[in-house]
């Protein structure tokens, strides 16, 4: 201050030194601020998908000490050897065990995400818009009830379903009550595909020899092996232990998707629906032609992280059922602990874990694109 | 004239159009309360089956009034009592022994740890969040916005897809089976960081720049200044963190599942499974579960509304 006023000509470059000095001081701040944050973010989730990636181009068995290193014919007791894209020719390409098992496990998953995603959506939708209505009275009390399950903890919430669904459970002691004839349900240990039930109903009853044959010429294709998978199991649709599953995630989700549905229909102008009623547009029209069209953007989020959270269902498998019966609940997720930590695998379990995050992020990719592009035509 | 054809036909609908609009609404009503009543039901049912016996729990899942005082589910011989003991229509005995099995089953322990976890989590990621995202929000540092982008970019990591690599990581750095190797991992979050990154933003900054006229430094009007005005922020980070903790599971079997020591109360209760052998021991199961539940329903019922909040917040974040 005094110096400015004594001297112009020096006042200048050294106001400019200290607005120099304090920037760079600013910039330290700013880096010592977020240092720890970045280096934990970098160190533990970021360095760990490279690892992935390196070792997944291995054959380590996740046990010998990594400080072995490679084996060479000086060190015939390495602990990994580099096997290149063997392990996702083995998961991927080439036919056999492995091969059967990964793409069981893709189409369990898959079929998870087909049940759980839509229904949870429509459910949480549905239920945003009543909630939403001005005349609802004890809206707290049903936001409530809704939201609870999913705070709770997965474990608690595969346990509480595993003891419901057992057979003297709960939902068995239910169903027989309002009907005697009932033939007890073993939920939780039945490995009928859904759609074989659905595909028997009307008809489609493929005997043993018919399961066994593949030919083209004569349209026997039930045997024919595609990814060592039979045509027949493709179609199996979710086991019924595997849909006891999607109904556990269903009704622990719907809560979380409600409450995102119900944040944007609050964002929704009201103006909008007043002008609508003046010219004469009904309840239905309304729903139809205006909440739902305006719920895009949201309705796109809840589906992709419905979807993300589905593809990666891990914990209600683990606890539950461990991937059985038969393997009709092993999803991609579980196969990668399994082959890591019960297989010793783990270049395998590497690459089935990067397959899986190449599969999601692609909708994630997909979710980012269709909204910016969503929220630019709004705009 | 145009005004009475216009309102013709509204008066029209108005009175067929309040008849469906009353019935539609109770169709609501009704669907709002076949939900509620399905998400609320096996809760209610969990903690009255976590007060029986195993016999009464198997034969009559459904009584749910209990008569008066607690029983020992065994007789003077030690031979368990049958349920038609226990149990007639809708009223059963209740007893106390899964809580008094799964508290001798070491849950004591679990409970400890799951607090140590969750709290030592949560207080490093109030600090780490809240500096890195008053760094995102305030102070110019070349990289800042791809540093933003980074960490927003983390995000996009599925957890499922981390098992393997953490897991090699940590046995690399020695520190599997350790406190320090399931905290340190997960001491900072990206959300975290974006929550208190946009909550700074909405800060004038001219209480900074007083602060600054005044003297003090960046980390002393940070601690002074900011931090006391960011208790909606911080509440929400903290709600978000214990949540996310204590019902964690993945990330505590692979870094300390196979150290019963270390065992929180998701890994106990999985652990339990083996307890009976063939037979899965209810009452010790739905005790556990409604111990575990519990706290983290008090902490909900106490703050709700973050929850609520946070979650529409997530849903806005992720656009």
């Amino acid at each position: 201050m005094a110096q400015s006023t004594t001297s112009t000509t020096a006042g200048t470059p050294a106001r400019i030194a200290t607005f120099k000095d304090k920037n760079r001081q600013e910039a330290i701040t700013g880096f010592s601020f977020i240092a720890p944050a970045f280096i934990i973010l970098f160190g533990f989730l970021i360095i760990p998908m490279f690892v992935a990636g390196f070792f997944s181009l291995t054959n380590w068995n996740g046990i010998t000490p990594i400080s072995r290193g490679l084996v060479t014919e000086d060190n015939p007791n390495g602990a990994f050897e580099f096997v290149g894209l063997e392990n996702y020719n083995t998961i991927l390409f080439n036919e056999g065990r492995r091969q059967e098992s990964f793409y069981t496990a893709l189409k369990n998953t898959v079929y998870y995400a087909l049940g759980v995603v839509p229904v949870q959506t429509v459910f949480a939708l549905v239920l945003a818009f009543i909630v939403n209505q001005k005349w609802l009275k004890g809206k707290g009390f049903f936001r409530t009830a809704f939201y609870f399950p999913s705070i709770t903890s997965s474990v608690v919430i595969s346990l509480i379903f595993m003891w419901m669904f057992s057979a003297s459970g709960l939902v068995n002691t239910a169903i027989s009550f309002f009907n005697p004839a009932y033939d007890p349900v073993t939920w939780l240990d039945n490995p009928t595909g859904t759609l074989h039930m659905l595909m028997n109903g009307i008809g489609i009853n493929p005997t043993r020899d018919m399961l066994r044959a593949c030919d083209p010429a004569t349209l026997q294709l039930w045997g024919c092996e595609i990814a060592s998978i039979r045509l027949w199991d493709w179609l199996s649709g979710p086991s019924v232990t595997m849909a006891t599953i999607m109904v556990l995630n269903i009704w622990t989700t719907i809560g979380t998707m409600m409450v995102i549905y119900l944040a944007a229909l609050q964002g929704i102008p009201s103006q909008v629906y007043e002008a609508a009623t003046v010219d004469g547009a009904s309840r239905m029209q309304l729903f139809r032609y205006i909440t739902v069209p305006l719920l895009q953007p949201t309705t796109f989020f809840v589906v992709t992280i419905g979807l993300i959270g589905a593809l990666q269902v891990f914990d209600q498998v683990y606890v539950m059922t461990s991937g059985g019966p038969a393997n009709t609940t092993l999803t991609v997720a579980y196969l990668v602990y399994r082959s890591a930590f019960d297989d010793s695998r783990m270049g395998l379990a590497a690459a089935t874990a990067i397959v899986l995050f190449v599969i999601i992020f692609i909708f994630t990719l997909i979710q980012r694109r269709v909204t910016r592009e969503a929220s630019g035509a709004g705009s | 004239m145009s005004a009475t054809t216009l309102e013709q036909p509204v008066q029209n609908t108005s009175t067929t159009g309040k008849l469906i609009r009353r019935i539609l609404g109770i169709a609501g009503i009704l669907f709002l309360a076949i939900v509620a009543a399905v998400e609320i039901v096996p809760f209610v049912f969990t903690i009255v089956n976590s007060a029986k016996c195993l016999p009464a729990i198997n034969a009559a899942p459904w009584a749910f009034v209990p008569s008066s005082g607690f029983i020992d589910c065994r007789n003077e011989e030690g031979r368990p009592l049958p349920a038609s003991a226990m149990t007639s229509g809708v009223t059963f005995q209740p007893s106390l022994e899964g809580y008094q099995m799964v508290i001798a089953e070491d849950l004591p322990r679990w409970f400890m740890n799951s607090v140590i976890f969750a709290a030592a989590i949560t207080i490093c990621r109030i600090l780490i969040d809240s500096l890195a995202g008053y760094s995102l929000a305030r102070l110019k540092f070349p990289g800042n916005r791809l540093i933003f982008f980074i960490i927003l970019g983390t995000l996009m990591i599925p957890g499922v897809v981390l098992i393997v690599p953490r897991f090699i990581l940590l046995k690399q750095l020695g520190i599997l089976n350790t406190y320090q190797g399931l905290i340190i991992p997960l001491a900072a979050d990206a959300f975290g960081i974006f929550l208190m990154k946009q909550f700074f933003e909405s800060i004038p900054k001219e209480l900074e720049e007083a602060a600054e006229v005044d003297g003090a430094s960046r980390l002393t009007t940070f601690f002074r200044i900011i931090l006391p005005i960011s208790t909606p922020a911080l509440t929400a980070l903290t709600i978000f963190s214990i949540q996310g903790m204590w019902n964690n599971f993945m990330d505590a079997l692979i870094i300390v599942g196979t150290s019963p020591s270390l065992w929180t109360l998701t890994l106990g209760l999985t652990s339990l499974q083996g307890a009976g052998g063939e037979t899965l021991i209810w009452n010790l199961f739905l005790a556990g579960a409604v111990i575990t539940t519990v706290p983290m329903a008090i902490v909900f019922f106490a703050f709700q509304r973050y929850f609520v909040e946070g979650t529409s917040y997530s849903g806005l974040a992720g656009q």
